[in-house]
């Protein structure tokens, strides 16, 4: 390490005319540096990000109250979101006596065998997932349900996001209760 | 009996290797990594399978679980102009060193009829303390004129162009009907077309899009 030559004339005896070079060592001390170079490294691994966010595409449609798309009931699937990352759902049209049969509670895990279910037993072209956020959910389960779609290959224009109506929000709090969530 | 003397041997390790790994894990992360970007408040976004990265230069509205907004202007050529786009719309009246003020700012969080009194703090308010663009209903959803402004000043380039840059970054714990404001003053300005910043998560093993994408075959859509 660094160390100076400090021997140099001390009771050396040269003999006359002979000139010994001077032997300095060239050896530093490194440690400080390997210091700072972690110190350093740290701060990079800290100070920055090695993955890059992801962005996913959102097309929304036009408002276009002329222009309804016209689902058929036999290929229509409604997936609420609800509070407390529940999911509701039920198939076809909610009719008055039967609506306690067709709506039904699951939960994130469930509804991708369900979705895909739907998918399998549907020809492509009645296909339409009707997805409606209840106003207690949150932004994560709706870009969820989204990937979702994206997981089981729903192709794009087989599913949409709607506004949830009072009927719906009124048998998303009622199974609430029933089911205790809080 | 003579005792086999072990020779002290010195402590002193070599330095040199370490140091070259030092700087070579260290020249590795400066080339390998990115500054994070600066952000108005910390927002956990929520994972999706997109695999498609998230434009640089951008204009980013962030939603806070707090269900606050912030609005990050790209670059500052447009920035200039939405910002005395906006000035003049709404008649704030704002002097140009005020609005060259807000320039310097890199996000905007707060009311419009607020704007002219926070530019003139003498300290800046942190972004933790700033209320929020307010959008909690359509009448005084003022993100439609940040939004109006943002189209006005990029009038005449692509729809196309601005489209690719329009982000949305939202909290998990964020309440839909915040987001569905924000969708709100989008539409409004007839932006249809936007992208969310989510974290990449892998397709899980088994799903159809799992099975897509090892077959070769890129998914077909993103969403909708």
């Amino acid at each position: 390490m660094a160390e100076m030559d400090t021997s140099s004339g001390g009771g050396h005896k040269k003999g006359p005319g002979v000139k010994k070079p001077k032997k300095l060592s060239t050896r530093v001390d490194l440690t400080p540096m390997v210091d700072l170079g972690f110190l350093l490294i740290t701060f990079f691994v800290f100070t920055t990000t090695m993955s890059k966010p992801t962005a996913m595409n959102m097309n929304e449609p036009k408002d276009d109250p002329d222009n309804q798309l016209k689902v058929k009931n036999s290929g229509a699937m409604t997936i609420l979101l609800g509070k407390d990352n529940q999911v509701y759902y039920y198939m076809g049209e909610l009719t008055a006596e039967g609506a306690s049969d067709q709506f039904k509670s699951t939960n994130f895990k469930d509804i991708r065998q369900i979705i895909l279910d739907k998918k399998k037993g549907t020809p492509i072209g009645d296909l339409m997932y009707i997805i409606k956020a209840d106003k207690e959910s949150k932004f994560r389960n709706a870009i969820d349900i989204l990937d979702e779609m994206q997981i089981n290959a729903v192709p794009p224009g087989h599913y949409a996001e709607v506004d949830i109506n009072e009927v719906e929000q009124l048998l998303i709090r009622k199974t609430e209760e029933a089911n205790g969530i809080k | 009996m003579g005792r086999a003397k072990i020779p002290r041997k010195s402590t002193n390790i070599d330095m040199t290797a370490m140091c070259d790994v030092a700087f070579l894990l260290l020249s590795f992360f400066i080339l390998a990594t990115k500054q994070k970007p600066p952000e108005a408040v910390a927002v956990v976004a929520p994972s999706s399978v997109s695999s498609k990265a998230a434009p640089e230069k951008s204009i980013l509205i962030t939603l806070t679980k707090e269900g606050k907004v912030f609005l990050m202007l790209g670059d500052d050529t447009k920035k200039n102009e939405i910002l005395s786009d906006i000035n003049t719309t709404r008649s704030l009246g704002l002097s140009q060193s005020e609005l060259a003020k807000l320039g310097k700012m890199s996000f905007i969080g707060m009311p419009l009829n607020t704007l002219k009194g926070l530019v003139n703090l003498s300290q800046p308010l942190p972004p933790d303390k700033m209320e929020g663009i307010p959008i909690k209903d359509s009448a005084t959803n003022e993100l439609v004129d940040w939004l109006r402004s943002v189209t006005n000043a990029y009038k005449g380039t692509n729809q196309k162009d601005l489209e690719n840059i329009l982000l949305v970054k939202g909290d998990n714990d964020a309440l839909y009907p915040d987001f569905k404001n924000i969708k709100y003053a989008l539409k409004k300005n007839e932006l249809y077309k936007f992208k969310i910043v989510t974290n990449s998560e892998s397709a899980p093993p088994g799903s159809e899009l799992y099975n897509i994408n090892k077959s070769g075959k890129s998914a077909e859509g993103e969403t909708k």
